[in-house]
């Protein structure tokens, strides 16, 4: 008897078009077309990814920077849509992805909590309820809370930012790159409550170039190469690989029998 | 692995799938809206709160800003006309100023709204439809306390009461939908060309200009002077119709004709259709492209 299917993904495509350039402003468009230049390249993010996640693994995902990590988080939260293929969720999904929450700097700490709470589709007593813990465990001091956000420090974002995330009690948590964030104080606590998690029977996705964590906190890791999955396995056997990979490159894995 | 088990029937199912034609499956996609509906008034409310929090006069500039724009116009015709306009054209030009105050800041607030949500939109699945509703809805907010100044002045000038006013109601009913259209049109062309916000305010100042705001359009005198474009603003520009019906009908207490509001639905509707068309359609390229 296998746990309950939290994630199904079966054949999944990403693929999107993005500009060369990072500010798209008119005259370059204008100059562009003048010279007859392509302006958008297409970036193939996932190319054909099946796998399925039980309820309650927590599943470490690492791979080399390009690799698609975080289009497939994104993915997995909705955010981007498949170009083909199917993604089945079970549950609510929290996001902590690498830039946090406090999308609009002007507000105080406090209204963007519940505008992120809003977006992500909670009710006002559900943030209301919430709304306490999630300031005691941010820890901002002198009742910054209730300041404008462009007055924090980066710290101080993360930190609300991973106290939003784990304190929605979400059914799936994803967590981006940001468990490195926040001084050695805070790294503890957030590692304590991701143990917390794990221990509630929640699925977790786990995205780190921190092998050393993946390695403490995973109950399975998968390796993601190029926008499809290289290999899935016990955490000591993928991040061996993985290490090895990145050390000797292509060739040696290609032969190892995964 | 077993395929059958789910996580137990309380628990919300998603499935993401392709969108079909590039746009995503409308029905969900509105529910989704309805759902989040206080995520949009409450976005509204806070950017209500935190405007002119820096200045002496703070909430005051809302009502200041439009009506010193009328004083200014008032002005300026006065000016060039070497005449100053009477009561009544002021009360003609703060209805049209007030109306086209409320379009020009939907959509110059809209073009903003998706680019300045980045981070929003990259760490969250909602729909982006709600960024340029709500700043529709701080711009209708702040319409209507411009209302009671004009009220005043349209007592002052003695310019009467009428059942035909109701007819306004329509007018601001197809601005409403028009601005909210060209408000999601410009929220998404500035997520490709982030000039769209630069050249916005001299498009609005031109559009103004086209507009039966300065003019009014039953002035026989501007009918000759613009000759054969009248006939093209007629139709052509959506404000014609929509800002001339709101001046006839609450300033002057006429009916303003089947002709005007067919004409100014037609545009509100289009407006509409083309700019949720527009930010539907894109909207999946929105978390790659900030």
């Amino acid at each position: 008897m296998t746990s309950p299917l939290s994630v199904s993904v079966t054949d999944l495509h990403v693929t999107y078009r993005v500009n060369v350039d990072r500010r798209p402003t008119m005259s370059q468009a204008v100059r562009r077309l003048g010279r007859r230049q392509r302006i958008v390249h297409e970036v193939e993010a996932l190319r054909g990814l099946t796998f399925d996640v039980p309820q309650g693994e927590v599943l470490g995902v690492i791979g080399a920077n390009g690799a698609g990590k975080s289009t497939l988080m994104r993915t997995l939260a909705g955010i981007l849509p498949p170009t083909r293929g199917r993604v089945e969720v079970h549950g609510r999904v929290s996001t902590l992805l690498a830039l946090g929450v406090g999308f609009n700097s002007k507000l105080t700490g406090r209204d963007n909590v519940v505008l992120g709470g809003l977006a992500a589709g909670l009710n006002r007593e559900e943030i209301a309820a919430r709304y306490d813990e999630i300031a005691a465990f941010a820890d901002l001091r002198d009742n910054a809370i209730d300041m404008p956000m462009r007055t924090y420090s980066s710290g101080m974002y993360s930190r609300l930012a991973f106290a939003v995330a784990v304190h929605m009690e979400p059914d799936i948590l994803i967590i981006d790159e940001a468990l490195s964030t926040g001084d050695a104080k805070f790294k503890k606590k957030s590692f304590d409550r991701i143990k917390l998690l794990c221990g509630q029977a929640r699925t977790i996705f786990l995205v780190s170039h921190g092998l050393g964590i993946i390695k403490q906190l995973c109950s399975e890791v998968m390796w993601l190469k190029d926008g499809t999955v290289q290999a899935r396995d016990t955490p000591a056997k993928v991040v061996a690989a993985y290490t090895r990979w990145l050390e000797v490159g292509d060739e040696a894995v290609a032969t190892e029998d995964m | 692995m077993s395929r059958n088990g789910t996580a137990g029937p309380d628990v919300p199912v998603q499935v993401f799938t392709p969108f079909r034609r590039g746009v995503p499956a409308l029905r969900p996609y509105l529910r989704d809206m309805w759902g989040r509906r206080l995520f949009a008034m409450e976005l509204a409310r806070a950017e209500l709160r935190t405007a002119n929090v820096g200045t002496g006069l703070g909430q005051l500039w809302l009502i200041l800003n439009p009506l010193l724009l009328t004083f200014v116009y008032y002005l300026l015709v006065a000016i060039i006309r070497a005449k100053p306009g009477g009561i009544d054209y002021l009360a003609h030009l703060m209805a049209g100023m007030f109306l086209y105050y409320f379009f020009s800041s939907s959509v110059t607030g809209g073009a903003a709204s998706i680019v300045n949500s980045g981070r929003l939109i990259l760490n969250t699945a909602f729909p982006k439809m709600l960024l340029p509703l709500s700043v529709v809805l701080v711009s209708f907010w702040r319409f209507l306390p411009s209302l009671l100044i004009y009220a005043l002045v349209h007592m002052v000038a003695g310019l009467g009461l009428s059942w035909n006013m109701l007819w306004g109601l329509v007018s601001v009913a197809c601005m409403v939908v028009f601005a909210t259209g060209m408000s999601m049109l410009f929220a998404t062309m500035n997520v490709y060309f982030r000039d769209t916000r630069s050249f916005l305010p001299y498009c609005m100042r031109i559009w103004l200009y086209m507009s039966p705001v300065l003019w009014q359009v039953d002035d026989p005198e501007i009918r000759v002077k613009l000759g054969g474009l009248i006939s093209v603003l007629e139709y052509g520009n959506p404000m014609f119709s929509i800002i001339g019906s709101w001046s006839k009908s609450v300033v002057y207490g006429e009916f303003p004709g089947w002709g005007m509001f067919g004409t100014a639905a037609a545009w509100a509707i289009g407006g509409l259709a083309l700019g949720s068309y527009v930010l539907l359609s894109r909207e999946r390229e929105f978390a790659v492209r900030l």
